[in-house]
């Protein structure tokens, strides 16, 4: 009987199947956060294979910075229209301009915080209860202690020290009104199995993964996009470079690596090859030792 | 990695002063888990604290109050990959405290490892974390004795210990454990062979999780299907399809079997076998399909697919062992919601048969009381029949959890007898 088993691909793409139509089943109001970065177009392509033949049977939903890589609003706009969803916009502008939260000042300013008060307030007036997420434990280590069905109080706040616990694969997801959930199908995931499967299952991601020539600034020791948002300081210079992201949040924040890596494959061998973690060029986990976790606790992603 | 390599699941109890995070910590950055900006940051706070070289028990390092107090709290999951295998590290605590931590965490564990202070030997510790890996039915244990380097790496001491722990075993109901003499702290037989102890024939931590045969963990006999939501697809050409889908718990379904649906009885064969847009001759665990059926007949969510010839028993008064894991103590006669597999009921715990002293594994029968971290074989009443099997035979189909309903929080596992 020796070859009924799965591969570790398949066995965490089952797992992330198992999940999605949990959350199906156990709220009324789910929702995908779609940043248009890898992760969550893998758990959208998930969800399209947890409900086929029928149609992902609940809307993406994009927190919107204002602050974002054209191409990454082109591709979202065209994957609502290939799966035929609905797709809810938060607009971090609005929450600006209706005073809800103040714009950082300042060099480095990002409105990465600023997504948690536009988030939540999403979350509340679209009376979602579930979000998912394409969050990962292997990303950071306050996410290495989330649950794959997560808890949040009436404020949106997590608290990782009263965390339901979570057996086997039974999961938990009664809350009262006004509380809500995060899930995250993919949490058994590291980086390269999300690129591995990405390869063998051909999934389409934006172009900014792929190497690509752009005008960068070396800020902090890797490559700031240049873009309308940035502010340049007097000895920084745009120059021209074959680059390409690891990740993607917004343009003010998230620095390139030169690569030539411009397939699938060349990508997956290049991250097997990679000595640093994949956020290492994000700033907004570089600001202290605890940045994801107190943000994660007011309710970030 | 090659596209046959299997997903390992090990958990890990220990305190901070049996080295278990030094030893996680060592597989990590001998396997080369481990990226530069991680081990600068390591680096960076072993300077800190004035620690002598780099402390590898800060790579598994969580939250904030974990960092200052030096311990673990929660269950803390880590990745690692090598060439022939992928590994989930369900790394746990292990002061008694914690207990319900160890047990979720062993929950889905494919391995325990259990480790132990070679100057101490067996202590009250390690036989509650043997009694977890047993009670949670985790198929293989891997004996952790470390610290070699602190008794002269000797073998004796070496025997000693395995023959301690031997004894515990018998009494217990596992039956794959091996035995590893280490050091983690400078890496003999975690990853590398230990040139310290030759007379260590066997394999070092990391070889040994790499091939250690798991295929037969799952069980493959009784075919079971919780159904957790019917596709109805609202699109031309499906208009009839009805998709019942969910994930294998045991054995093998196939195209044209007969079935049987509960708790209705329907009979029917199955149609078809579906992931995604892909046709499936069979579906074993623990895959995640959509099944159709020959016959219209209703189903829904809670309810499982069998195979006619082996069925699960029904059953409303259900003996299980039951770990209290919440800081309100179980009330008598007070209604809890009860999850097993997809299905939802009422339950109430009927009567504490015995508690277990967990450190000396006696039975305590004249105590009904079940606080946090408590284990107890209790009888609970069901509002209607769940398809259960035992927790020995069946992981999935063999397990419950109790919710309160008015706080909805999840306060006890259960595991079928």
């Amino acid at each position: 009987m020796s070859k009924y088993y799965l591969n570790y691909l398949d066995e965490l793409e089952s797992e992330a199947i198992f999940i999605l139509r949990e959350v199906w089943a156990q709220f009324d109001n789910p929702v995908i956060l779609f940043s248009g970065g890898k992760d969550s177009i893998l758990v959208t392509h998930l969800a399209k294979k947890a409900f086929y033949p029928a149609k992902i049977p609940f809307p993406l939903m994009h927190v919107d910075t204002g602050h974002n890589f054209p191409e990454t609003i082109q591709f979202r706009d065209d994957i609502i229209k290939d799966l035929g969803v609905e797709l809810i916009v938060g607009s971090v502008q609005e929450s600006i301009d209706e005073g809800r939260v103040a714009e950082e000042k300042g060099k480095n300013a990002t409105r990465n915080a600023l997504q948690i008060t536009t988030l939540l307030d999403a979350i509340e007036s679209n009376k979602i209860d579930c979000a998912i997420g394409g969050g990962r434990r292997d990303e950071e280590k306050a996410r290495a202690k989330e649950r794959f069905f997560s808890h949040r109080d009436d404020f949106g706040q997590w608290d990782p020290k009263n965390q339901r616990p979570e057996l086997w694969n039974i999961f938990n997801g009664k809350h009262f009104q006004g509380e809500h959930f995060r899930a995250f199908p993919i949490s058994n995931w590291t980086e390269m199995d999300v690129w591995n499967y990405i390869k063998r299952e051909n999934i389409a991601i934006p172009s900014l993964y792929f190497a690509h020539e752009r005008e960068v600034v070396k800020r902090d020791g890797t490559w700031i996009p240049n873009s309308e948002f940035l502010v340049l300081e007097d000895h920084e210079e745009v120059v021209i470079k074959k680059i390409r992201f690891r990740t993607l949040g917004d343009i003010t924040i998230t620095g390139g690596d030169e690569s030539d890596a411009d397939t699938l494959e060349k990508i997956a061998l290049e991250v097997a090859g990679m000595r640093n973690t994949e956020r290492g060029n994000r700033s907004d986990d570089k600001r202290s030792e605890s940045a994801m976790e107190d943000r994660k606790r007011q309710g970030y992603f | 990695m090659l596209d046959n390599n299997q997903l390992l699941r090990f958990t890990t109890a220990g305190s901070v002063d049996d080295g278990k995070s030094t030893l996680i910590g060592r597989l990590l950055y001998d396997s080369k888990s481990i990226f530069e900006d991680q081990l600068v940051a390591i680096e960076n706070t072993s300077r800190k604290k004035g620690h002598e070289g780099v402390d590898l028990a800060l790579f598994t390092d969580g939250l904030r109050d974990e960092r200052e107090q030096g311990i673990t709290i929660d269950v803390a999951y880590r990745y690692f990959t090598t060439p022939k295998r992928k590994f989930i590290i369900a790394d746990t605590p292990g002061h008694i405290q914690y207990t319900r931590n160890m047990v979720t965490g062993a929950s889905t564990a494919n391995v325990a490892t259990i480790l132990i202070d070679a100057r101490h030997g067996v202590i009250e510790q390690t036989k509650r974390h043997a009694f977890i890996a047993s009670l949670l039915n985790i198929p293989h244990i891997i004996v952790c004795i470390n610290k070699m380097d602190l008794v002269d790496f000797s073998e004796k001491i070496y025997n000693k210990i395995v023959t301690e722990f031997e004894e515990i075993a018998s009494k217990l109901l596992v039956t794959d454990v091996r035995f590893i003499p280490m050091s983690a702290l400078l890496g003999d037989n975690v990853v590398n062979k230990s040139e310290n102890m030759p007379w260590y024939q066997g394999a070092p931590m990391l070889h040994t999780l790499e091939t250690m045969h798991i295929s037969s963990d799952i069980n493959k006999i009784d075919a079971r299907l919780p159904i957790q939501t019917v596709l109805r697809p609202q699109r031309e050409g499906f208009l009839d399809y009805r998709g019942y889908a969910g994930r294998v718990a045991s054995g093998i379904l196939r195209k044209g079997d007969d079935i049987t649906v509960l708790p209705s009885g329907f009979t029917s064969k199955i149609k078809s076998i579906n992931l995604h847009n892909t046709e499936l001759d069979e579906a074993y665990a623990p895959m995640s399909v959509s099944v159709t059926l020959e016959d219209d007949i209703d189903i829904s969510r809670g309810d499982m697919i069998v195979r006619s010839n082996n069925k699960p028993e029904p059953s409303q008064d259900i003996e299980v062992m039951l770990c209290w894991l919440n800081n309100t103590s179980a009330k008598p006669r007070t209604k809890y919601t009860v999850k097993h597999t997809s299905n939802e009921q009422t339950a109430m715990i009927k009567e504490v048969v015995y508690k277990y002293d967990i450190n000396t594994l006696d039975r305590i029968s004249n105590n009904s009381e079940l606080n946090m971290n408590d284990i107890a074989k209790v009888r609970i009443r069901t509002t209607k029949p769940l398809m259960v099997d035992s927790y020995r035979e069946n992981r999935t189909t063999g397990s419950i959890i109790l919710i309160d309903e008015a706080t909805n929080e999840t306060v006890a596992a259960g595991m079928i007898v």
